[in-house]
């Protein structure tokens, strides 16, 4: 790829001002609550942007974008069946614990409902987590430079092989945000997550809108895709009809119930975000604002990975990688402007079991971007998905550095610290962290096996959690043995499920089936919707079964922690347009059309 | 908080969109032939100019009302 000076230049100009703003919030870092919550004084529109910003990272884009290509709209049911409805329970129903308790983190609030065991094991788990998911968001950045040989013609100019490329995009990366996380803490983070929210909007509409006249509008990309691709609830009545290979129950429980509930409503990577809000109606209000854009998110991120399938197949696609000897690989084998896989070390196309070569649905955007974008706009595309990547990385810092510091190093390594003392671990535990993601990140590169093993144990930690706030929450019977051994057991209830099954083609192993295989499913996706399915319901009965046998808490400690036990925020004095209820029935209402619009 | 994000963000969109739309003015049109044949540079950099003023407008009224 050529870029010129002028795509330089915007790039250079975005740092300068990432940077700026971390210098500037520097003289407000004062006390601990200042660089962990942001002071508790940010407006709700600005945390709702971050909110939506800081999961809109390397997965988001590029992985929804070449689901787009795989799948078609069917990807959509990620927003208008997953996030938007759990966006809406968070705001509405959980926030008020969430900020009314004054928790710090989501860990701490497991610690003032249930018990230290409880927090121990969710705040430990999500520190591992988040320094992983940065190390990846580091990674797959790494790698996209190095595909799209974007520093190739600087490093030749200062005489470095193009193999540092890697190397100086890890560096960089992480350079920069340290540099703006330590400056601003939490604020840096939120401030530069909205600018990066208009940024990768600036950058991506106009591909869509390019790429949209390209193909004649939806009826155009309708008539070049197959009917399926274009209706996202087509053949939803069973997994064997639909391109995901997931029947319509299993994706609304699994997908739309579980894993979205489970995200949206306890990870504490966006609920920090809503954390900061000025005001209590400002913290509910935070998801539902972040609903909006949200919600049209599928036409910025899918529709690219659609149109990317529905053009012409160009007679000879130039894969944009290179191979190891040198030698430009070519692929005459890819669909539309998706090139086949390539095997880094032999130069071949990957063929799957069939003797089909693979697509490497990863590449649907930079393609995009190197189709449509003229070097100008093409800075600007970029920078958007650098944008999107560092944003990202930034979120699991800031979520990291506060489990860390709060919930770890003040409860079981040094209690009773100055403040200005946890602000220091607190500056010192975003360093680390950093330098443990660049780790993770390179272990990436060497150990690809290791790294799909842990991503299905967060998957198996992850998938039982939303049991667990939910009887807290609502229950107030719930005890934290029963919470506590709720949570391991709907751990162990994902491994088994997942060891008893195996998606259909798969190999025994990572996939599944390692225990036997008593059932396969259509497709991995449909097993992964399961697993969760399976990991909430023995988390949910077990937690019931031994709260009902161990001792409940006296009602007067669980006040403001339990629904039956808090008083209401009221909404009467509020104008109607600020009422986080008639805001929630709105994107609710709006979701279920676009649904009704793209089925 | 002293800092309205909304100046930043004006200033950088309304600047990129300067660099943009003069690179649109002073290139070779041949460079559009990728984009369906519209200048987008020109296009793009006057939308970002707009949004961007937008901002920091909106920023700008804003400040007096900061400084109780």
């Amino acid at each position: 790829m050529n870029l010129t000076t002028i795509d330089w230049i915007i790039m250079l100009l975005y740092f300068t001002f990432v940077l700026g703003i971390g210098a500037f919030l520097k003289r407000y870092m004062k006390t601990s609550t200042d660089f962990f919550l942001a002071g508790r004084a940010l407006p709700a529109w600005i945390c709702g942007l971050a909110f939506i910003s800081a999961n809109l990272g390397a997965q988001e884009v590029i992985g929804m974008a070449a689901s787009g290509a795989k799948y078609g709209i069917a990807t959509s049911h990620f927003y208008w069946v997953g996030a938007i409805p759990a966006m809406v329970f968070v705001g509405i129903f959980m926030m008020p614990f969430y900020y009314g308790s004054r928790a710090r983190s989501v860990p701490e609030y497991l610690r003032l409902r249930f018990d230290e065991k409880t927090r121990g094991l969710n705040a430990i788990s999500f520190a591992v987590m988040t320094v992983f998911s940065s190390g990846i968001s580091m990674y797959a950045m790494a790698k996209l430079i190095q595909t799209l040989h974007i520093l190739d013609a600087p490093l030749a100019k200062i005489g470095l092989p193009h193999y540092w490329s890697f190397h100086i995009s890890i560096l960089i990366s992480a350079l920069i945000v340290l540099a703006y996380v330590l400056l601003g803490g939490l604020t840096s983070a939120i401030y530069n997550e909205v600018l990066q929210f208009f940024l990768i909007v600036a950058g991506f509409l106009p591909l869509v809108l390019l790429g949209l006249k390209n193909v004649g509008g939806w009826t155009g990309l309708k008539s070049q895709l197959p009917s399926a691709f274009t209706h996202s609830w087509e053949g939803m009545g069973s997994a064997h009809t639909n391109p995901l290979g997931v029947e319509w129950f299993g994706l609304v429980m699994g997908l739309g119930f579980v894993l979205s509930f489970g995200y949206w409503c306890t990870d504490f990577l966006v609920v920090q975000r809503a954390m900061a809000a000025e005001s209590m109606t400002a913290a509910r209000r935070t998801p539902l604002i972040a609903a909006v854009p949200k919600m049209l998110f599928p036409f910025l991120v899918i529709l690219p990975g659609m149109i990317a399938i529905a053009l012409p197949t160009p007679r000879q696609v130039t894969t944009t990688s290179q191979a190891a000897s040198g030698v430009q690989a070519l692929n005459t084998e890819g669909k539309g402007l998706i090139p086949a896989k390539i095997d880094e070390t032999t130069g071949a196309p990957v063929l799957d079991n069939d003797g089909k070569p693979v697509l490497d649905y990863d590449l649907a955007i930079p393609n995009m971007l190197l189709r449509y974008f003229p070097t100008g706009i093409l800075g600007l595309g970029l920078t958007a998905l650098l944008a999107s990547f560092m944003s990202g990385m930034a979120g699991n810092v800031t979520a990291f550095n506060t489990v860390w510091t709060y919930d770890i190093y003040q409860s079981y390594i040094h209690k009773g610290g100055s403040d200005q003392h946890y602000l220091r671990m607190g500056q010192i535990a975003t360093v680390f962290g950093i330098a443990l993601s660049i780790a993770a990140a390179y272990a990436t590169t060497r150990f690809n096996d290791i790294l799909d093993f842990l991503q299905l144990v967060f998957a198996f930690v992850n998938a039982p959690l939303f049991a667990t706030f939910l009887l807290g929450m609502f229950w107030k019977r719930t005890t934290g043995h029963g919470a506590f051994w709720g949570l391991l057991s709907g751990i162990c209830g994902a491994a088994v499920h997942h060891g008893l099954t195996l998606p259909a083609g798969a190999a025994v192993g990572i996939n599944g089936g390692w225990i036997a295989t008593v059932h396969v499913y259509p497709s991995a996706m449909a097993q992964n919707f399961w697993t969760a399915i399976w990991a909430w319901v023995v988390c949910f009965f077990v937690t019931i079964a031994i709260s009902l046998m161990t001792r409940p808490r006296p009602d007067s400690e669980l006040t403001g922690l339990v629904y039956s036990l808090t008083q209401r925020p009221g909404e009467g004095h509020l104008a109607w347009y600020d009422r986080p209820a008639y805001l929630a029935v709105a994107v609710v209402v709006l979701a279920f059309a676009l649904n009704l619009v793209f089925r | 908080m002293n800092l309205d994000i909304r100046l930043p963000i004006g200033f950088m969109f309304t600047l990129f969109g300067v660099i943009l739309a003069a690179y649109g003015l002073l290139s070779n049109p041949q460079i559009y032939d990728r984009s369906l044949g519209i200048n987008v540079n020109l296009e793009w950099g006057i939308a970002l100019i707009l949004f961007g003023a937008a901002m920091f407008i909106l920023g700008w009224r804003r400040a007096p009302r900061q400084q109780r």
